[in-house]
């Protein structure tokens, strides 16, 4: 406890009357705390650091020792990494890496484009039947994906445009499962923006065009980029549409549907599961740690202003 | 032309430029009403700014959320009625049951344990030198995928027989205090409970950032109240911090609760959904997708949504409870 040292140490400060018996008690109990606080601390960081010294470990070594013997009998190589990467079709993920990055570009520009426009028509534009739209795009955040899946993969298959244009089912579908939440957190962001620094605009002869990208997007920034971090985390992690939209086929199929298979087909290859899964969360939590300000700005407004 | 049709990267760039347009040309429609300023501007600005949002939704998900409750009355094929029998699949036959009960299992236990944890760690963090870094630690795993995360814990919860070193960090741990290794995914009904603390890893630092917030937002009038009163560490806990952050509490629970009826990728990586570790979520996508018949995947997934319902009746009320109060 900071504050009660520096107010004791400080002779002028109030001195608020408190036995020994109380303060050992403090103590104690803030001892117990620190202690509960870093066993939950280690219980969430040693699995994923035990599956990356893991993935630097030879072959032979994973799957007969302990990770944690590293420390007496240090033996480290990049050749799962190389087999990976590089390696045999059947377990090389760099294509699925690839394809990753296609599916999760524009299925993070187009919501964020597209909802950052309808908060606009949400929050500033005045029309009839406003308010009725926006709680049922509110309510659709919560059906589950599982809902619309079927039917929707339906208006896919078969078509040309998706046998010419594989990626385009996997965009739209992150596009319409994304938009819901974004355009409720971004509608909360531009709610909050100053009805005056808008009516001054529009007295000045501007038009919402103008209002829109001169006044609005620059305030957004912040929220886009919190909601930018949400989208490609989770178009990045998604499973389920990667899975069912992808129609099994290796030239779109994303990285998590290519490991759920190797985990079932080649479940013991633990030299081959470590490091794939290592290459899989590598981006994610770059952007995580470079955008951490952001994301949890995003949490809050999402979960607590309702 | 070649590049953009044949290539993945010229398809992505392909796709960019022309999402790119699509917009270009509806902000010069937009900016062309503005000009002319007449009385469907609003009607014109609506179309422009929603409009696109909007048609998607209604297509690709209204559209097929309607279709899916019309396809869960029918038989495989969507070409017979059958009326309710494939919601009596579901309750008669032993591994719906099996599904229902671990499903139920999930949703109370997710919640529960990822909010304690997450509260308690928020609090004990609070205020504390390394704050920052340790709320880090704790919601990392976000980042993470639900496979990704999946393949973390199968490692730590690898099974050797007796005689073998153990590679898997928790049966080292027991064998190393005497015991015998445990076959933590493979015996029922254990196994489920262990898939479910790979959610609440995941979930924990979700409500722990949340509910951070909501300690910080506390009045400090009413901790140095309570403070001068004498009251204990326990004490302020159980009747000053939880007591004023209860809405963020109902929120917290209830938004876990729902993403946790739709997870499937936990199980399907981590058992297969073998040794009685089914979930509705994953048995949807089963049938479905490996067995083809559509009436009983899509019961199932009414089914989630129906379960989903009361979870957010009650958080929408607790909301508009809480903002009459607040006044």
């Amino acid at each position: 406890m900071t504050t009660d040292t520096r107010t004791s140490s400080k002779p002028s400060a109030p001195v608020v009357r408190r036995s020994a018996a109380t303060g050992f008690k403090r103590r104690a109990s803030n001892r117990i705390g620190s202690a509960i606080a870093l066993v939950i601390a280690v219980l969430w960081t040693v699995p994923t650091f035990g599956l990356f010294v893991s993935s630097l470990r030879p072959e032979a070594e994973i799957k007969s020792s302990g990770w944690w013997t590293i420390l007496s009998d240090p033996q480290f190589t990049l050749e799962n990494y190389q087999r990976i990467l590089g390696g045999a079709t059947s377990t090389n993920l760099a294509v699925y890496f690839q394809n990753s990055l296609v599916i999760t570009i524009p299925a993070t520009i187009a919501p964020l484009v597209l909802a950052i426009m309808a908060s606009y028509a949400f929050s500033v534009l005045k029309w009839r039947g406003r308010d009725a739209v926006f709680v049922a795009v509110f309510t659709l955040q919560i059906v589950p994906l599982q809902m619309a899946l079927i039917p929707l993969l339906r208006i896919f298959s078969g078509t040309a445009v998706n046998d010419m244009f594989p990626f385009v089912s996997l965009w739209v579908a992150h596009t319409l499962f994304g938009l819901p939440l974004a355009i409720f957190l971004l509608h909360n962001f531009m709610s909050e923006v100053p009805r005056d620094l808008i009516e001054a605009a529009r007295i000045d002869g501007a038009g919402h065009v103008t209002v829109f990208g001169r006044v609005m997007l620059p305030l957004m920034m912040p929220a886009i980029a919190s909601y930018a971090i949400f989208q490609f985390l989770w178009v990045w992690n998604d499973l389920l549409v990667g899975l069912t939209f992808s129609g099994g086929s290796r030239t779109v199929q994303p990285l998590t549907a290519a490991l759920a298979a190797m985990t079932g087909d080649r479940g013991q290859d633990w030299h081959l599961l470590t490091a794939g899964a290592f290459i899989s969360i590598l981006l994610p939590l770059v952007v995580f740690f470079a955008l951490q300000r952001y994301f949890v700005r995003g949490l809050l407004a999402g979960s607590v202003k309702g | 032309m070649g590049f953009f049709l044949y290539s993945k990267n010229g398809q992505l760039i392909l796709a960019i430029l022309a999402f790119a347009a699509v917009m270009a040309v509806l902000l010069l429609v937009a900016r062309l009403a503005d000009r002319a300023k007449g009385r469907r501007t609003v009607g014109v600005m609506v179309a422009v700014f929603a409009g696109p949002a909007l048609l998607l939704l209604v297509l690709g998900q209204i559209y097929p959320a309607v279709r899916t409750l019309w396809m869960s009355v029918m038989d495989k094929r969507s070409e017979a009625f059958v009326g309710l029998d494939n919601y009596a699949y579901l309750w008669e036959n032993p591994a719906g049951i099996i599904a229902i009960r671990n499903t139920l299992l999930w949703v109370v236990l997710v919640p529960l344990l990822s909010t304690a944890i997450g509260l308690v760690y928020a609090v004990l963090v609070d205020k504390s030198r390394l704050e920052k870094v340790a709320k880090s630690l704790l919601f990392l795993p976000m980042a993470i995928s639900f496979v990704g995360a999946g393949i973390i814990w199968k490692f730590v919860y690898e099974y050797r027989g007796a005689a073998q070193d153990q590679i898997g960090l928790l049966n080292a741990l027991i064998t190393w205090l005497g015991f015998e290794p445990v076959r933590f995914l493979q015996d029922a009904p254990m196994n489920t409970v262990f898939l479910i603390l790979v959610l609440v890893w995941i979930e924990a630092g979700f409500a722990m950032v949340v509910l951070s917030a909501a300690i910080k937002a506390v009045p400090n009038d009413i901790i140095e109240a309570a403070r001068l009163d004498g009251v204990s560490g326990w004490q302020m806990f159980w009747r000053i911090t939880v007591p004023s952050i209860r809405p963020s509490l109902v929120v917290v629970l209830t938004t876990i609760s729902i993403a946790t009826l739709k997870i499937f990728d936990i199980t399907r990586t981590m058992t297969g959904a073998e040794f009685n570790t089914q979930v509705l979520a994953n048995e949807m996508y089963e049938w479905s997708f490996t067995f083809g018949d559509n009436g009983i995947g899509s019961a199932m997934a009414v089914v989630i949504f129906l379960l989903v319902i009361p979870l957010v009746a009650y958080n929408v009320r607790q909301m508009t409870k809480n903002k009459a109060v607040r006044g």
